[in-house]
């Protein structure tokens, strides 16, 4: 991740912030709203795929898998936010230990 | 206008709510620091872009070797929330006129939340800066804490710290699909990110997972306005 990366990151962050606290509710448009908070779940959801199954171009299951498991079952019963990682991550280093 | 008790709840729950923050920034600055960050640039991201699904995104495409352009696409994608926060909080704040330029910068989900939280203008004021600066102080000290925690890790698999970059996404994910367009969204998107692996460059999957909205904005429409 290069520093230019990090300084677009930020001027459109701060700008996305800057831009809405001004804007108010002058935009109404509710296409546009719904849109927008429809991002996170689509985006979480495809980086959680890919972060459990794809290595390098290819798909496959691994240790990782894992994780995911312990870390949605740890998430439904309301894990703290470390409580999930530090789980998902026993897991997958047990998962990787028990099966290479 | 409110004084006492009224006031002292938010702040004290500001700083409450830094604590808790701050862990989930000491995982950021681990993931950073296996992502390859070092201090400096982890720093810069918690300091500068200071949102957190938008930093763990990046690092984590980074991690898995995604190109530059799809960590910056990916997170900006989900930075473009906080101009919904900002509109929330746009009447909230207009009394603080020109503070609201540096103001900005601490208009993330959290202080959103407290201050619309808030019965009267004034307290909405006082909480959205007060966790403003809670959360900014304890999220950057631990993102500082993380890398340092990060880089004395030796090899990252061992600790199954991959898995630790798709869990944070699990556990952030929850009110997201608390609604039936949103559970599209996730799974539609998951769908067209694996789906998109073989057959698309690196990197574009994650990007073409945003298409996800338009099934999701169909079933939007067909539950009806409460969504």
């Amino acid at each position: 991740m290069s520093w230019a990366a990090i300084l677009v990151l930020a001027v459109c962050s701060y700008l996305f912030k800057l831009s809405g606290l001004l804007i108010g509710n002058r935009i109404q448009n509710p296409l546009l709203l719904r849109s927008v908070s429809l991002i996170p779940p689509a985006l979480f959801c495809s980086l959680i795929a890919l972060q459990t199954f794809e290595t390098s171009g290819q798909l496959g299951i691994d240790a990782r898998f894992a994780g995911l498991v312990v870390a949605l079952i740890a998430t439904w019963r309301k894990v703290p936010f470390v409580g999930v990682i530090v789980s998902a991550m026993i897991a997958t280093a047990l998962a990787r230990l028990a099966f290479g | 206008m409110t004084a006492g008790a009224g006031t002292s709840t938010h702040r004290r729950d500001s700083v409450v709510l830094g604590a808790a923050v701050g862990l989930v920034g000491v995982t950021f600055g681990v993931l950073a620091s296996t992502a390859g960050l070092g201090l400096a640039k982890a720093l810069a991201m918690s300091l500068l872009v200071f949102t957190g699904a938008s930093q763990f995104a990046a690092v984590g495409v980074v991690s898995s070797g995604g190109s530059a352009i799809s960590a910056v696409g990916g997170a900006l994608l989900l930075a473009a929330r906080n101009s919904l926060y900002g509109m929330r909080l746009s009447e909230r704040l207009a009394s603080a006129g020109w503070k609201r330029i540096p103001g900005a910068h601490f208009v993330i989900d959290e202080t959103t939340a407290m201050s619309i939280a808030q019965d009267d203008e004034e307290a909405a004021v006082e909480a959205f800066w007060w966790t403003g600066i809670a959360l900014f102080t304890f999220w950057n000290l631990g993102t500082a804490m993380g890398v340092l925690v990060g880089g004395a890790i030796g090899d990252p698999n061992v600790w199954g710290l991959d898995a630790a970059f798709p869990a944070s996404f699990v556990a952030l994910l929850g009110p997201h699909v608390a609604n039936a367009p949103g559970r599209v969204a996730g799974l539609v998107g998951a769908a067209i990110a694996v789906v998109a692996v073989p057959v698309t460059p690196a990197g574009a999957p994650i990007l073409l997972s945003a298409l996800a909205i338009v099934p999701a904005l169909l079933v939007a429409r067909r539950v009806g306005p409460a969504q």
